[in-house]
């Protein structure tokens, strides 16, 4: 029995494993499919609309200052060809200028400047005492002289702030002269520096030599490297802006997005670490692996609950039918040795009759004259008669056994109670001398016969006494069965002074399987079948039982079809 | 006079003691062991008062007998035996005419009186045809 546990425990743990693995499988990979491809086209997406968004930002700056570097020269221009060579040239004028373009300008313009073509600032309007400079060497100088303007890269002027030159060459009399104007970079320096996104996305202007134009967040040394290829890549981008992604010295990838300004002087960098940039999409990717996770703790543990339960439901399916089967076979075998003993009694019968006959002719012959005087008359008489009634024993055993052994009937018959119980009594006799049980009987007769199956209501009571029989065993007892008419119903008591039943059993008594006695004696169903039986019937079985003092079955039975007590029995 | 008596079992050695015991107690016994052949020692001695009569036999069984006998000799009385306590076999054999039924091993007494009750039920019910005879003579000869 402990084996066939194990072999149980065995298949039920696999069959538990197997739904769970299933389970798992079944609710897990759909969630992990739909959630990878979900986030893949979320992440290209995201990627570009990034992308898209900050190419535009960029695009935008580029746009900006290539508008401003572009007014200040018109600026400029539209003032050299405006007005002559002399009347720039004269101090005041040129102030009165400057103070017309500041006024309309904002301080954008710092100062103004004619240079003759030798170099000599012949003019000077501004905050700086650059007059008489001498430009002749400067590279902004030699640089306007060869091309009609020039715009300068941006430098750090006398109190530190940078600034950038524009410069007009214009013709006077078959002579060239120069306006030139220093252009505050400071509001267009913020533009640039403002330009803030996330964390540590940041911009800044770098001309061809790799010379910082604005002031970057960081102080950044440049690594040329990326910005290298910034300037290689942006030569032949479209839309004139350029996106990288480049790893940087610490192995962080970074973005960098670039666009020329100045005609490919100068190149707009906007650059951001990757992580910040495409943080929203970090961040979902976290979210999403998190929820992912959770559902699959939440999955496996609904998967073990549900697997364990449902197996729990199929072990106790098959204990169940396991011990119905067990009742089956012992029916089986009840029946088969019931049909045995038929064949047996039917047997022993005829010799049993033919032994009893010859016994019976001995006797006739000792009545003949020659025995009369026989010194041993009275022996051969008592040995005769002792045969006779060994013989009829045999017989009352043989006719009982055979009456017993018939097939279940079910169908109604008129049945005499106060018979059949007599009848089981007989039956028991031998088991109940065997137990030191004393049966009583109190039957109320003259009792209307009940229509019942009578094998149905046979095997109730005898289950019954059976039971009390066996509650008995040990120590003996009495066990007395009344039968009494009661209203429209007859009632069987059978009262027996076993050990009787504790309180917490007598509630579960009639349920299936419920059994006190040890395991292979008893199955539990004996009082169930009972209950099923009575309760098909019409009628009710209860039962009153106090420890120490023993129990009482109440068995009550309607009348149908209400006959009237017969005088006969 | 004496019961005439025919014996009708398949167990040899129970019918001759049974033969033994009866013809003690003055009864004229014949004997058959089969349904066939008690029809056969019935058809030489028709004034038969009773058959006892087995109810399980072999070939030809005893309800089977019983309707023939009854349809031969219908004033013949029939005790029938069971051996197997079934009383099914026997209701049904009385609800044919069977006069009683015994059930084996039987207590020889018992016997007795049925088959005594049974000769005599039979011998009054001959007499009482006789006189209707007799009546019937004299009234179509009008002498009553």
């Amino acid at each position: 029995m402990a084996q066939a546990k194990e072999i149980h425990n065995g298949y039920y743990y696999s069959l538990t494993r197997n739904i769970l693995l299933v389970i798992i499988l079944v609710a897990i990979t759909p969630m992990i499919l739909v959630s990878s491809i979900i986030l893949y086209e979320f992440d290209v997406s995201y990627h570009e609309k990034v992308r898209a968004h900050l190419e535009e930002l960029v695009l935008k700056h580029k746009h900006n200052i290539d508008s401003f570097l572009k007014e200040k020269l018109g600026d400029i221009r539209l003032l050299a060809q405006s007005f002559t060579y002399e009347e720039l040239s004269n101090e005041a004028f040129l102030r009165d200028r400057l103070e017309l373009l500041q006024q309309n300008y904002g301080p954008v313009f710092v100062d103004l400047g004619v240079v003759n073509s030798r170099g000599l600032q012949v003019a000077y309007a501004g905050p700086f005492k650059l007059g008489q400079a001498l430009y002749s060497n400067a590279e902004w100088f030699q640089r306007t002289m060869k091309s009609h303007y020039f715009k300068s890269d941006v430098f750090l002027g006398l109190r530190g702030l940078p600034h950038f030159i524009i410069a007009v060459r214009e013709n006077y009399n078959g002579d060239s002269w120069i306006l030139r104007a220093t252009i505050d970079f400071v509001a267009f320096n913020d533009l640039v520096e403002n330009i803030r996104i996330g964390e540590t996305g940041f911009a800044f202007i770098l001309n061809k030599k790799g010379e910082f134009q604005t002031k970057p967040m960081y102080d950044l040394i440049p690594n040329k490297v990326p910005y290298n290829d910034c300037f290689a890549e942006c030569k032949d981008c479209k839309n004139g802006v350029c996106f990288m992604e480049r790893k940087d010295e610490a192995g962080n990838p970074v973005v960098y997005v670039s666009a020329m300004l100045k005609h490919g002087e100068w190149l707009l960098i906007y650059q951001q670490k990757a992580s910040d940039a495409y943080s929203d999409l970090r961040r979902t990717l976290r979210v999403t692996i998190a929820i992912i996770l959770l559902a699959g703790i939440a999955i496996v543990i609904t998967g073990f609950i549900v697997s364990r339960r449902m197996v729990g439901r199929v072990a106790e399916a098959d204990r169940e039918k396991e011990l119905i089967s067990e009742q089956v076979v012992e029916t089986g075998k009840l029946a088969s040795v019931g049909e045995l003993a038929a064949g047996i009694a039917h047997e022993i019968n005829n010799p049993v009759a033919i032994m009893v006959e010859e016994a019976g002719w001995i006797e006739d012959l000792l009545e003949e004259e020659e025995f009369k005087q026989g010194k041993n008359l009275d022996e051969f008489h008592r040995a005769l008669g002792q045969i006779r009634n060994q013989g009829r024993r045999c017989k009352e055993i043989t006719h009982k056994l055979l009456s017993f052994a018939r097939k279940t009937d079910s169908t109604a018959h008129d049945v005499q109670l106060n018979d059949l119980v007599e009848e089981l009594i007989a039956l028991s006799e031998q088991r109940a001398k065997y137990s030191n049980v004393a049966i009583s009987t109190d039957l109320q007769p003259d009792l209307p016969s009940i229509r019942v199956s009578q094998t149905e209501l046979q095997q109730v009571l005898l289950n019954l006494i059976n039971n009390a029989l066996d509650a008995m065993e040990k120590e003996g007892g009495s066990l007395e069965i009344s039968t009494r008419q009661e209203g429209d119903h007859i009632a069987v008591k059978m009262a027996d002074t076993g050990p009787g039943i504790p309180g917490a059993n007598l509630a579960r008594i009639f349920d299936p399987f419920f059994t006190t006695k040890p395991v292979g004696k008893g199955t539990g169903l004996g009082l169930s079948i009972c209950y099923g039986i009575i309760k098909k019937m019409g009628g009710d079985i209860e039962v009153r039982s106090t420890v120490g003092e023993g129990s009482t079955f109440l068995v009550k039975i309607p009348i149908k079809g209400g006959q009237e007590p017969t005088a006969d029995a | 006079m004496k019961p005439l008596v025919l014996l009708v079992d398949d167990e040899v050695p129970f019918v001759e003691t049974m033969t033994k015991r009866l013809e003690k107690r003055d009864l004229i016994v014949n004997t058959a062991f089969s349904g066939k052949e008690a029809l056969e020692v019935l058809s030489k001695n028709r004034n038969t008062d009773v058959v006892i009569l087995d109810v399980k036999m072999p070939g030809m069984d005893g309800i089977e007998t019983l309707g023939e006998i009854k349809k031969a000799y219908p004033l013949t009385e029939v005790v029938m035996l069971t051996g197997h306590g079934t009383i099914e076999s026997a209701i049904e054999g009385m609800k044919k005419g069977a006069y009683d039924y015994l059930m084996k091993p039987c207590d020889i007494d018992q016997l007795m009186r049925k088959v005594e009750e049974a000769t005599q039920k039979k011998r009054n019910h001959e007499e009482k045809i006789r006189e209707a005879k007799v009546r019937e003579a004299l009234t179509t000869h009008g002498l009553e």
